[in-house]
């Protein structure tokens, strides 16, 4: 298929998903609004409005409404989306894994945002994070450009037959959902051929008869029954099962979108920036990939052999792409923007270090905490990174194995 | 109740049912169950609209109520709500 010719729109990131979803042909949107999310509904309830899109957009009293909403709508077969973030997200972690648990490939928008206590509405990942294990696909993108691309993409990841697993878009707070971008936009008819209309797979219901999978009054299946602990493992375990198919479909479908809009992001799952011959590399999921770019081609002008490694999936976690971008790097750094209190660094560097206790030789790993309720992550900040790892590179020494940096002593 | 338990390989995704309900046998939870006072009972049905599993049952041609004791839990609504103090509940 040849690339479509594309339109170069100004959009914040928030509009980039607003405007993915207007040309998904979803069914169903129910959202509760919150900062820095609300212009993502808000813009597609103007699309409503205007009589743009032929979705059913259901205003509810809170979160936790919003995903119960979507989770049934999604049951009778539709198309469903929402967005939240932040306490918002929280708000809806029950139903994160009723979700996942019924199969219901909802799609939603995360906009990263700090958990308050005190109060703070800026980015950073700790929302979607403590969410890694709800069963959702978990997709971090770096640009306004790939908020896009990625809520498209959802679609046909979360509702392809072999996985029925619900996936999350995050983008960075204000830096992605508030900042204007040059986005390139496909045209409608592409997109629709691109995600399709949502497929319904057959499976096994009241006496063992093959039917839809959906709530449907012609074919009646019970779904959502106590499931105890005779059952209830076994459920589960095709859960994993299916995240585990999850890679190659999210890596074919990102190739089939590459063909049509000549882009790509690494294969998908992660995208090694200029890592072929690093000995010296970050490790980082969202915005902040960026700047860490350009960091790595100052150095790189200077003679450094520095390189960049961008989680893409966060679920399902690509160990083995992993492993073969980073066994030959000398020395690691994980950049979290989240903390585990009183654990021994971030979650991402907990699974990076883990990950790599299986490569050939083990790199020295070092975490770095940054940029908690949206404090900035200046060049200034991420050369200081690549400094140190040099120093273990020279030393081959840890001197300290987690850091905060960027914050005040 | 059959207790054949079959592996995450064969069974439909997302606890969707493949057995109908009646296939679970849950009036074994009971301990104890409704036995009826015919000489009493004046067939009035109120048990019958009361019973919380349909366990009771009407015999249109009999033209007489029944016990299904399958599904009958034992909760002794029908012996609470019989007007005829007909039903008593007795310990299987």
């Amino acid at each position: 298929m040849a690339i479509a010719k594309q339109n170069l729109l100004a959009l914040s990131g928030d509009e980039a998903v607003a405007y993915a979803v207007k040309q998904s042909d979803v069914d169903v949107v129910s959202a509760y609004p919150i900062t820095p999310q609300t212009i993502i509904v808000e813009r597609f309830s103007e699309y409503v409005h205007n009589g743009e899109v032929d979705t059913e957009f259901v205003c509810v009293e809170s979160e936790h409404s919003a995903l119960s909403m979507c989770l049934t709508a999604s049951a009778t077969g539709a198309r469903v989306f929402t967005a939240s973030g932040s306490a918002g997200l929280a708000l809806m972690h029950e139903i994160l894994y009723v979700t996942s648990g019924a199969r219901a490939p909802v799609v939603m928008a995360i906009v990263n945002r700090a958990l308050s206590g005190p109060i703070n509405i800026h980015c950073d990942q700790s929302d979607s994070m403590v969410e890694r294990d709800a069963g959702w696909i978990q997709i971090y993108v770096e640009n306004s450009q790939e908020a896009y691309d990625s809520t498209l993409q959802a679609f046909r990841i979360a509702e392809h037959n072999d996985l029925l697993l619900p996936a999350m878009v995050m983008l960075d707070a204000f830096f992605l959902s508030h900042t204007l971008e040059s986005v390139n936009v496909l045209p409608d008819e592409t997109v629709r051929k691109f995600v399709g209309t949502r497929k319904i797979p057959l499976i096994k219901g009241h006496g063992g008869k093959l039917v839809p999978f959906k709530l449907d009054p012609e074919n009646p299946i019970t779904m959502g029954p106590l499931d105890l602990y005779d059952y209830y493992f076994e459920h589960k375990r095709q859960q994993e099962e299916a995240m585990q198919r999850a890679p190659q479909i999210i890596k074919e479908i990102h190739d089939e979108y590459a063909r049509i809009s000549g882009r790509k992001y690494g294969n998908g799952l992660i995208e090694p920036y200029r890592l072929e011959d690093a000995e010296i590399a970050a490790v980082c999921l969202g915005s902040t990939a960026g700047t860490t770019k350009t960091v790595v081609d100052q150095l790189r002008t200077k003679g450094i052999k520095a390189g960049l490694l961008r989680l893409r999936t966060y679920r399902p976690y690509p160990v083995q792409d992993i492993i073969n971008a980073l066994e030959n790097v000398k020395a690691v750094a994980v950049m979290d923007r989240s903390h585990s209190f009183g654990a021994s660094g971030g979650p991402v560097f907990h699974e990076i270090r883990h990950t790599l206790y299986d490569a050939s030789i083990h790199p020295h790993i070092v975490d770095y905490i940054y940029g908690l309720g949206g404090r900035d992550m200046p060049q200034k900040l991420i050369h200081e990174i690549y400094k140190d790892l040099q120093k273990i590179v020279k030393t081959k020494r840890v001197e300290k194995l987690v850091q905060f940096i960027g914050v005040r002593e | 109740m059959t207790t054949e338990q079959k592996g995450w390989k064969e069974i439909p995704i997302a606890g969707v049912c493949w057995r109908p309900a009646t296939d679970y046998l849950t009036g074994d939870w009971k301990t104890v169950k409704p036995v009826r006072d015919k000489e009493k009972c004046n067939k009035c049905l109120i048990c019958y609209m009361f019973c919380p599993d349909g366990a009771i049952t009407w015999n249109s041609e009999a033209k007489d109520i029944g016990f299904n004791y399958d599904y009958c839990k034992g909760c002794g609504i029908c012996a609470a709500e019989c007007p005829k103090k007909a039903i008593e509940m007795v310990l299987e």
